[in-house]
């Protein structure tokens, strides 16, 4: 059962109260709070079996070693990813981002090629792009994006041509919202020969993710937005690909052989994770997944939805003079992220009051600048829930909006 | 809700002032010096046009900025505080500012020389908004360090 009353009792931080006020975390696309389970796993590898890995006969590195690959091997399930070394430990999901970019880039990229993205990718799907660009005089080209917030498939045919070597797409946008359809943009960069990659930051932490039924060739995601510790993510990428890919970091863990004069590479996945890996955190992802599980993402994503439509209805009820509310709005194509801006009152002053008030949402760009300066805005508030947050949690939300607009206007006068 | 405490900056006259309806905003025909701060995390501007009369004196200065309160309240007093000032006093006040603005919360910075100024110091009380009150000085900076 999906109780959300037990699941905030696990996470510590959400009893903790913010200048009096009992803390509304709403600012889960940036970062998700952390269950007892996950901080335990991560005390646990450092009080009783914290060694390296592969290497060493001793008892503790074999320990940790074991629990460290069940940790992928729990991490690859949970994206039904057809095995455990297809799934390489990154920082994060810019890295994996940068890891591709570099190594799959470098070699399948040339001049004249075109690379399709949208309009409402985060930066960090954005940028290597523009510099493998650069480097290889490739064309980067985007999907027209419609009044809502979705994006206008009718277009992609014309834009995927024989010249398109890659179609990389955010699941889930972390500024709108909105959820696209990269199944359908996979199997259409499929028929041109491109390959299709995945932006799951936002999208793995909320719903099911299935790399063989999205039939993706590349997927990276962030711990540390899904229940886990910062500064681990995974990369997943299908074996004929991965097979070809060139190492990303050289060093120690990567290698099979080494002379003074050359080196062969260690098997999949080894050859990408150069030195010492993230032990601690890839085993406290392993508990994230574990926390998950146990709740079943089609009810994590059921919660969510269920609170997005809730949210969607308060503001329209609310009716606040001067608010835009920016997405789609319908919740089978949403998640819970809630970007707006207000008339006269700036992003930053607003955040300031609703901070006041125990209300953590961000404010600014979000790290997708192109995509909020088209929306005609230099920044938004943006609310993100997760599966701890409540409707009264909305409605704390609500109401702290309205009582900031009242706040800042009544000072105009 | 601890309102007293946001009161303090957004409830300080001469903030709120400052903030609806900034000074110097009217473009100068003719400018010696110019200076831009962008804050990439918040998308916060802060642009500034500068005439001297002869070598050293700021004479007429133009802000325009776009971005929260306390960045346009800022740049708006800052326009204020160096007109009639020459640069070196200029670059002096500069300084004395973004010092005070870094002080501690609770420490007496002595800001009688700040005038104005002091309703932003206030903003002390909201660590993560000093940044919007020193946007404008960056630009200031830039405006001046065009004259080293």
């Amino acid at each position: 059962m999906f109780n959300v009353e037990k699941i905030r009792d696990d996470f510590p931080i959400l009893s903790k109260n913010v200048y009096g006020n009992p803390l509304v975390y709403l600012d889960n696309a940036a970062t998700s709070q952390k269950p007892r389970q996950v901080i335990d796993a991560l005390v646990d590898y450092y009080e009783n079996y914290n060694a390296n890995v592969h290497r060493g006969v001793h008892t503790l590195s074999m320990e940790a070693t074991d629990k460290f690959e069940e940790a992928r091997e729990k991490v690859a399930t949970f994206i039904n990813s057809e095995s455990s070394d297809l799934v390489v430990w990154t920082r994060n999901a810019s890295e994996g981002l940068n890891l591709i970019a570099y190594s799959w880039g470098e070699d399948n990229v040339h001049e004249g090629d075109e690379i399709l993205l949208t309009p409402m990718e985060h930066h960090s799907n954005l940028v290597p792009w523009q510099e493998l660009a650069r480097r290889k005089n490739a064309v980067i080209k985007f999907i027209p994006m419609r009044e809502n917030g979705t994006l206008d498939m009718d277009k992609v045919d014309d834009l995927i041509t024989e010249r398109t070597v890659l179609v990389s797409a955010v699941h889930m946008s972390n500024a709108l919202g909105t959820i696209n359809s990269v199944r359908e943009l996979g199997q259409k960069a499929h028929q041109q020969g491109a390959k299709i990659l995945v932006d799951g930051a936002q999208s793995v932490p909320h719903m099911p993710t299935n790399v063989q039924e999205l039939d993706c060739d590349f997927l990276v995601f962030s711990g540390h937005k899904m229940l886990g510790p910062t500064g681990i993510g995974a990369l997943y990428v299908k074996r004929d690909i991965l097979n070809t890919m060139e190492p990303f970091l050289m060093g120690g863990e990567m290698v099979l052989e080494v002379s003074y004069e050359e080196a062969s590479w260690a098997d999949l996945p080894m050859r990408f994770e150069a030195g010492t890996p993230n032990i601690a955190d890839s085993i406290g992802l392993g508990s994230a997944v574990d926390y998950l599980n146990d709740l079943g993402m089609e009810n994590v994503r059921t919660h969510e939805k269920n609170l997005t439509s809730y949210a969607l209805n308060k503001f329209k009820e609310a009716d606040l003079d001067g608010m835009d509310l920016f997405g789609p709005d319908d919740p089978e194509v949403r998640g819970g992220v809630f970007s707006f801006n207000t008339v006269d009152v700036h992003p930053h002053d607003l955040g300031t009051f609703l901070d006041r008030m125990g209300i953590a949402v961000r404010t600014g760009h979000h790290c997708a600048m192109p995509l909020v300066r088209s929306l005609g805005v230099a920044a938004t508030v943006r609310a993100s829930f997760y599966l701890y947050n409540t409707e009264r949690e909305v409605d704390i939300l609500v109401d702290g909006v309205t009582e900031a607009l009242r706040y800042f206007r009544d000072g105009s006068k | 809700m601890d309102q007293n405490n946001i009161d303090d900056i957004y409830r300080d006259r001469v903030i709120l002032d400052h903030c609806r309806n900034p000074r110097n905003t009217s473009l100068i025909d003719h400018f010696d010096l110019t200076g831009d701060a962008i804050n990439p995390f918040c998308g916060d501007e802060v642009h500034f046009q500068i005439g001297l009369k002869g070598k050293n004196l700021i004479e007429r200065i133009q802000f325009s900025g776009d971005g929260c309160a306390i960045n346009m309240a800022s740049g708006s007093l800052l326009s204020e505080a160096v007109t009639g000032l020459t640069i070196q006093e200029a670059a002096l006040l500069s300084i004395r500012f973004v010092e005070s603005m870094r002080k501690p919360t609770g420490e007496n910075v002595g800001g009688e020389f700040l005038g104005e100024l002091s309703a932003l110091i206030s903003v002390r009380n909201f660590p993560v908004r000093v940044k919007c009150a020193l946007l404008a000085w960056s630009a200031l900076e830039d405006a001046l360090s065009e004259r080293k």
